[in-house]
């Protein structure tokens, strides 16, 4: 699954930042139909969550009122530099993961 | 008889009317006519859903296919570089076959010449990808299609399907996109029915579409038959279009509602 | 008469069940949180949606928090966000579906056990030019 990620490569201890996601994914929500019309079952990302420096920072737990192509803005507070890991499942099973890394300076 | 030679004489001079205001106006893109999430959507390049079949395009671009085992990239290099301006001359005249080719059908082509790999299919995700990738680099640059002798009998055939009535409804492109652009229908905004944005990310199809796509949903509009995606009808109709649209700066990826 | 009855049964609001169930029943009082969506969506199919909360993001009092909710959607619970003090600002911006014009309606709680409301209206439009697929 492919997905973008947004956030600043450096920022100040304590700077609150943001931090962009969004996925390719069509999140089908189970209620349409294909061609042949037969049912499309639901598939939706149902869970993401990121971690920072091994610190759950970020839940979502999503159904099929999300859009298509998913994607969150949300904010964290930058305290030592490291790693930003990105994780996600869908109805499917399929695992999606990115990691990311943030440089903290200052005292 | 007399009817139907007045109705051909109105049409002509509809077309020639349509043609005096295109000459006087430059042309005006869908974006302008888009509600202010659209435009919004459109601009932020990471918030534009478009923005990540660029991102999978590049890595088609990359990856090897085929039984030569070849890369886009293997050929053309840095598609920033090669490819920038290439998708503002498209439609062009394949010189191996005379016939028109699109981006997506100039993909197709390097893939069975030069990669021998089979063709990718009419709105697959790969070719979505690869063609907004392609045309995503010549973002900002005019549309600047040559009228040559090569191209003029596709670019006629092109202008005769655009002002056709066709359907259940009798409409003709010119009906709506010339003669009633910037008017409402329903909640939308009438535009001038350019091109420019494609592939485009479209809120109602949830995902990219190519202009083959969406020239189909006009057919289907109006309730005409809709032409298959790559066929002569539709490729002279976006080469026509592209004629039209001359000057308007390409959007790849485009965002419309 | 069986069908007025289960009529007259029916909750007057949609989402009373699912309140019910996020909050267990304790108060759920409106106040602190936004919701920011355009009055005038261009298409149900992907909303913008920005909803914040009024409140710091401490270690002793921060947000913990905030459910989306749709009244017309036919899965009404569209997400919940789990944040924490390390979040630094209880802000979510995304998109969501709208199955049609509605009032949008989410759920806070904070890190005391409390819980807040917010609400949005939006009126859903469609583009004129619907295609087959």
């Amino acid at each position: 699954m492919l997905a973008r990620i947004q956030l600043p490569k450096t920022a100040r201890r304590g700077e609150v930042i943001s931090v962009r996601i969004a996925i390719q994914h069509p999140m089908e929500t189970g209620f349409r139909f294909d061609v042949n019309g037969r049912a499309i079952a639901k598939n939706v990302i149902n869970a993401l969550s990121v971690r920072y420096n091994d610190a759950e920072i970020f839940r979502a737990e999503m159904g099929s009122g999300m859009a298509a192509n998913p994607s969150l803005e949300f904010f964290t507070v930058a305290r030592d530099s490291g790693e930003l890991v990105f994780q996600w499942v869908d109805d499917a099973g399929r695992r999606g993961e990115e990691r990311v890394q943030l440089a903290v300076t200052g005292p | 008889m007399t009817l139907r030679l007045l109705r051909k004489a109105a049409l002509v001079l509809l077309v020639l009317q349509c043609a005096a205001v295109a000459a006087a106006q430059p042309p005006r893109s869908g974006i302008s006519y888009a509600g202010a999430d659209v435009r919004a959507l459109q601009a932020d390049d990471f918030a534009n859903p478009g923005m990540l079949w660029v991102a999978r395009g590049e890595k088609s671009w990359n990856a090897l296919a085929g039984r030569n085992n070849r890369s886009c990239a293997g050929c053309h290099q840095d598609a920033p570089v090669s490819m920038k301006g290439v998708a503002a001359r498209y439609p062009r005249i394949d010189t191996a076959t005379g016939k028109v080719s699109n981006i997506e059908g100039r993909i197709n082509i390097c893939r069975e010449r030069n990669q021998a790999a089979d063709p990718l299919q009419f709105e697959s995700e790969e070719l979505l990808a690869l063609t907004a990738y392609v045309a995503h680099q010549s973002r900002g640059m005019p549309v600047a299609v040559a009228v040559e002798a090569a191209n003029r009998p596709h670019l006629e055939r092109g202008r005769d399907i655009y002002s056709r009535r066709q359907g259940q409804m009798n409409l003709a492109c010119v009906n709506c996109h010339v003669q009633n652009a910037g008017r409402k229908l329903l909640a939308e905004t009438i535009s001038e029915g350019h091109g420019n944005a494609y592939p485009a990310y479209r809120l109602e199809w949830q995902g990219v579409g190519s202009l083959h796509r969406r020239l189909r949903a006009c057919y289907f509009g109006v309730r005409a038959a809709m032409p298959a995606f790559g066929s002569d009808e539709l490729l002279d109709l976006e080469l026509y279009l592209a004629r039209r649209a001359a000057g308007l700066p390409l959007e790849t990826p485009g965002v419309r509602r | 008469m069986a069908a007025g009855l289960a009529r007259a049964q029916t909750p007057a609001d949609p989402l009373a069940t699912l309140v019910r169930d996020i909050t267990g029943g304790a108060a759920l009082t409106p106040g602190r949180v936004t919701i920011d969506t355009p009055r005038l969506a261009d298409n149900g199919h992907s909303v913008p949606l920005k909803v914040s909360v009024d409140n710091p993001m401490t270690a002793t009092n921060h947000v913990r928090s905030i459910t989306l909710l749709s009244p017309r959607n036919p899965r009404p619970l569209i997400a919940k966000f789990v944040l924490g003090p390390h979040t630094g600002r209880a802000e979510i911006s995304t998109r969501v579906r709208l199955n049609g014009t509605q009032v949008v309606l989410a759920i806070s709680q904070l890190s005391d056990g409390s819980f807040w409301s917010g609400s949005a209206e939006v009126e859903v439009t469609e583009s004129a030019c619907l295609d087959a697929g």
